[in-house]
């Protein structure tokens, strides 16, 4: 694996790595989805969460990196029959942020027969996939929108149920899959089905820096870090270590944030002056919020919390409106603006 | 004698023959100093393409890469349609078969580790195929997760892509070209102007040796970025790829440190192609800008050799303008058609022009094979399917045998292994002429507005499109020419054309929508063309009055807007007043002035945006 570019070392773009530390404080948050102009550093952002995100505790032994903490209904079969003997022993383990290339095969994905022990022992066995890989942790695809479609059931079906069925060759596996989808992508490539869109907790909009100082400061950095990677990775090692605190922290006060009911109002009301879909949009604004207080170390959400995160928690669940030509995320300030505004 | 730095030879300047047509060998002598950075540092520079015909000066140029490239560096061909597990690296079969145990194959990408691919007539590969390449242009290596088999290879490769594209509408995919350093045109040049390059492979291996080490300095990396946001280049990779061609242009001219002629040689070769917009800074109106036509090329050689023979001239400059100079110079002639056409592109969404791309399962061309059952139209892929069936045999035989079955099969085939064929067509795109048949301007209008639909259906021929056309006046709309293929039927129905009244433009806005919408209903995709001067008259009711009418209009206009349909308006008065452009604006459609236009010029603007 090539050396990934350190997160504290990104320039600008501050809402992307708003929505990516959210969803690494809260994984209930859905995913992110990052669209936007080439050459703004997306995927360059996802790659970087990989070092940065604290270690987690899982089963010792277990492939699918089953929560020892979790209750039955989350665990694997060999970590249920595991359990019934006995308390499940624990290791520390990295949080997966696992690559979903383009090409990959449906096999690959959901997981399939091992071929190999087919083929040397004559043995039906299951080889997990991406998808058993990336329990717990993160699911990155990058170019979202070129992905095949049938690919893109499956993973909609596993997202929305947390559990990957595999029925083949007269093998019937279970197992938990939670993960957080991440995905990037140019809108110019093509536009994302309204399915998917939906699943992505938040999404960010990109573009590219206008003005010369961040410009001149991301190339900079950007042949710093080509030039000798690991040296420009010690670099940053503090100003790395302080974010993963920053994350810990917020994953540890997240549970006792408060939500004051005057801001849950203000929530619906938003939702309301927008018309967003369905409740989903409610649920993820107040969820982010939350996690951005925790981030920012506050005890309850303000309006301030919500102001932050209401452009990418709703921008993608506005209906088009007839009326209105303006596009979705200055829609979302204005309404912003009308009811918070002084 | 080639000056690396300036990309300018110093005997052109007098010779007599060239008199008269535009001398492209300055030109040549970038493409050869492209091939020669591109040599010293193929995996950093990320990518060249070349656009051209196949030809003896594109042979010129491909013989020179090929000599100045290090002998030892890996270097493979991709054909135009290779499997993505040739590419990629999957499950060998045979091999596996045989030594009963998985075999994975190395793929070209993996193969040309270090080196260089070479894609042949890349204007037409898929967006797949693209994506692959671009996935290993950005991480170095390439990640294999298919047919059971888990892999991470590295694939650190500089790309050659040939471009055969021969009009706008044949390009490199946008993904591709974002990453590469270099964009190159060799189609004006002629044979005689290419001639020999002095660069020669040790220049090139000394060069890379140096190359780890050259200095850059802030005001360097400023000068480039500033360069990149004057001539509108957003995406930063290029700022990153222009930093790196100067660095390698520092190496190959044997200093330890980017000067400024460093800075404009990366400049003129990475940053003007992608210019989106002519610098002019005592003109900072945008809109004013995007009219005036670019400088003819002449000019800027004009200017160039002015600067050869006047250094001290030039010294007086401050620096960045030199360098803005050295790439506005280098800006390709036909930017203001690129413009518009990449604003259509941009409003459009999605990078293809013919038609939307349908995938299905039903019509088209094959597009690879997914996991399936036949029927309800889908197709069984047989070799697709024993592929997959072929190293289980052992297993299921085994299975037999342990349950008793007695009977002989000899490629057990089950229904996990089933194969369809997914098909991939592309729709059929209808454009749709909307033409204001009112008042005293309504037979030119028509007119051309009908050589326009002839030009383009004689055209659409080999592409398999559909032309419509709907005449607006007086009281209502009125579709003349229904969707057709046909050139027949075109003239016939065209034949007479009445004009002259008031001008209902609601009712043809209304109308163009509905027409559009059937078009887009059946699958199809629909482009809008509207002829107006954008004054409507008559309104929705067929009853006269400047002021609902114009209400009208705009109200139509935000109905059509939220359709998302690609439009056009073209304005073809000869004085063009706002009302056209606001029209525009509301419908959600490109804007376009095109006084005193004729047949051809609409249907040359209406093939930039279908």
């Amino acid at each position: 694996m090539p050396l990934a570019f350190p997160f504290s070392a990104i320039v600008a773009q501050e809402e992307m790595k708003l929505a990516i530390l959210i969803a690494a404080t809260d994984q209930s948050i859905g995913g992110v989805l990052a669209f936007g102009d080439r050459g703004t550093g997306k995927s360059t952002a996802i790659r970087a969460l990989a070092a940065l995100l604290p270690a987690m505790r899982v089963v010792d032994r277990c492939t699918y990196n089953c929560d020892p903490d979790a209750p039955d209904s989350g665990l694997c079969e060999q970590c249920r029959e595991r359990k019934a003997s006995g308390p499940l022993k624990a290791r520390k383990a990295q949080v997966p942020v696992v690559d979903l290339p383009l090409g990959a095969t449906e096999d690959r994905v959901i997981g399939a027969l091992d071929l190999e022990k087919a083929l040397t022992r004559g043995e039906k066995a299951f080889e997990p996939g991406l998808l058993a890989r990336a329990h717990r942790g993160f699911l990155y695809i990058d170019e979202v929108n070129l992905l095949e479609d049938h690919l893109v059931d499956s993973l909609l079906d596993v997202a929305a149920s947390g559990e990957n069925v595999v029925e083949r060759e007269g093998l019937s596996v279970r197992h938990p899959a939670k993960f957080v989808l991440v995905g990037s992508g140019n809108p110019e490539e093509g536009e994302l089905r309204p399915q998917l869109l939906d699943r992505f907790g938040l999404s960010v909009e990109i573009s590219t820096p206008q003005d010369l100082k961040s410009r001149v400061q991301v190339v900079r950095l950007r042949d710093d870090f080509e030039r000798d990677p690991q040296a420009f990775i010690d670099k940053y090692k503090r100003k790395d270590g302080k974010v993963r605190r920053q994350i810990l922290n917020a994953k540890e006060r997240l549970p006792n944030v408060e939500v004051p009911d005057a801001a849950l109002e203000r929530a619906s009301e938003l939702c309301m002056k927008l018309g967003t879909d369905g409740l989903r949009g409610e649920l993820t604004l107040i969820r982010a919020a939350r996690a951005f207080a925790a981030l920012e170390g506050d005890e309850s959400v303000t309006d301030e919390h919500l102001k932050r995160v209401a452009p990418p928690a709703l921008r993608h669940r506005l209906r088009r409106n007839v009326l209105d030509d303006a596009g979705s995320t200055t829609r979302v300030e204005r309404a912003i603006e009308e009811l918070f505004g002084e | 004698m080639t000056d690396p730095m300036t990309g300018s030879t110093t005997d052109q300047t007098t010779d007599p023959n060239r008199a008269g047509l535009p001398d492209n060998s300055a030109r040549w002598d970038d493409a050869c100093l492209a091939a020669a950075l591109f040599a010293v540092d193929p995996v950093g520079s990320g990518g060249i393409s070349v656009r051209a015909l196949p030809g003896p000066v594109r042979d010129l140029w491909m013989e020179l890469l090929r000599e100045l490239l290090p002998p030892d560096l890996p270097f493979r061909r991709i054909p135009l349609h290779i499997a993505d597990g040739r590419l990629l690296g999957g499950l060998d079969l045979a091999a596996t078969l045989h030594a009963g145990r998985p075999v994975a194959e190395r793929g070209l990408l993996a193969e040309a580790d270090g080196g260089v691919v070479q894609l042949a007539m890349a204007e037409r590969i898929g967006r797949s195929t693209a994506a692959y390449l671009s996935a290993a242009l950005d991480n170095g290596e390439i990640q294999v997760e298919r047919d059971g088999i888990t892999a991470r290879t590295s694939a650190r490769v500089g790309v050659v892509a040939l471009d055969e594209g021969a009009n706008e509408e044949e390009q490199v995919p946008h993904t591709l070209l974002d990453r590469f350093a270099f964009l190159l045109d060799l189609g004006d040049i002629r044979y005689r102007e290419a001639l020999a390059s002095d660069f020669d492979p040790s220049q090139i291996q000394s060069a890379r040796r140096r190359l780890g080490e050259i200095e850059i300095d802030e005001e360097a990396i400023e000068m480039l970025c500033g360069t990149a946001l004057a001539l509108g280049v957003d995406s930063l990779r290029s700022s990153i790829a222009a930093l790196r061609v100067a660095r390698s242009s520092a190496a190959l001219a044997g200093r330890d440190r980017v000067e400024s002629a460093d800075v404009s040689a990366a400049a003129r070769l990475v940053l003007a192609p992608r210019a989106t917009r002519i610098p002019m800074p005592e003109q900072p109106d945008e809109e004013q800008q995007a009219e005036e036509p670019p400088p003819p090329p002449e000019d800027n050689q004009d200017e160039q050799k002015d600067q050869d023979q006047t250094p001290q001239q030039e010294l007086d400059k401050p620096l960045e303008e030199q360098v803005l100079e050295a790439a506005q110079a280098a800006i390709p002639p036909n930017l203001l058609a690129m413009l518009q056409m990449g604003a259509m592109r941009q409003r459009s969404k999605s990078s293809g022009k013919s038609g939307a791309i349908q995938s299905g399962s039903l019509r088209g061309r094959p597009a690879g094979t997914r996991r399936g059952e036949p029927g309800a139209g889908a197709r069984l892929n047989v070799i697709d399917t024993l592929r997959v069936a072929a190293p289980w045999q052992r297993l299921r035989r085994q299975e037999r045998a342990e349950k008793g079955s007695e009977s002989e099969v000899l490629v057990e085939v089950r229904r996990d292994d089933f194969r369809i064929t997914r098909y991939r067509q592309r729709s059929e795109t209808t454009t749709i002429f909307v033409v204001d048949a009112s008042g005293s301007a309504a037979l030119h209008r028509l007119a051309e507005a009908k050589g326009a639909v002839e030009l383009l259906l004689a055209d659409c021929y080999v592409r398999r499109d559909r032309v419509a056309m709907i005449a607006f006046r007086g009281p209502r709309a009125e579709i003349l020419l229904p969707p057709t293929r046909s050139l027949v039927r075109a003239k016939r129905g065209l034949a007479s054309l009445p004009g002259g009244g008031g001008t209902p433009l609601a009712a043809g806005i209304d109308a163009a929508l509905a027409l559009a919408d059937g078009v887009t209903r059946r699958g199809g995709t629909a482009v809008v063309i509207l002829l107006t001067d954008g004054r409507a008259n008559v309104n929705r009711d067929g009853i006269g009055g400047r002021a609902q009418a114009a209400e009208d209009a705009l109200a139509s206009a935000r109905a059509f807007r939220v359709a998302e349909l690609k439009a056009l308006v073209v304005d073809m008065s000869p004085r063009p007043r706002p009302d056209a452009e606001n029209l525009a604006r509301e419908m959600g459609a490109v804007y376009l002035p095109l006084p005193h236009a004729d047949a051809r010029a609409l249907s040359g603007a209406v093939q930039a945006v279908t």
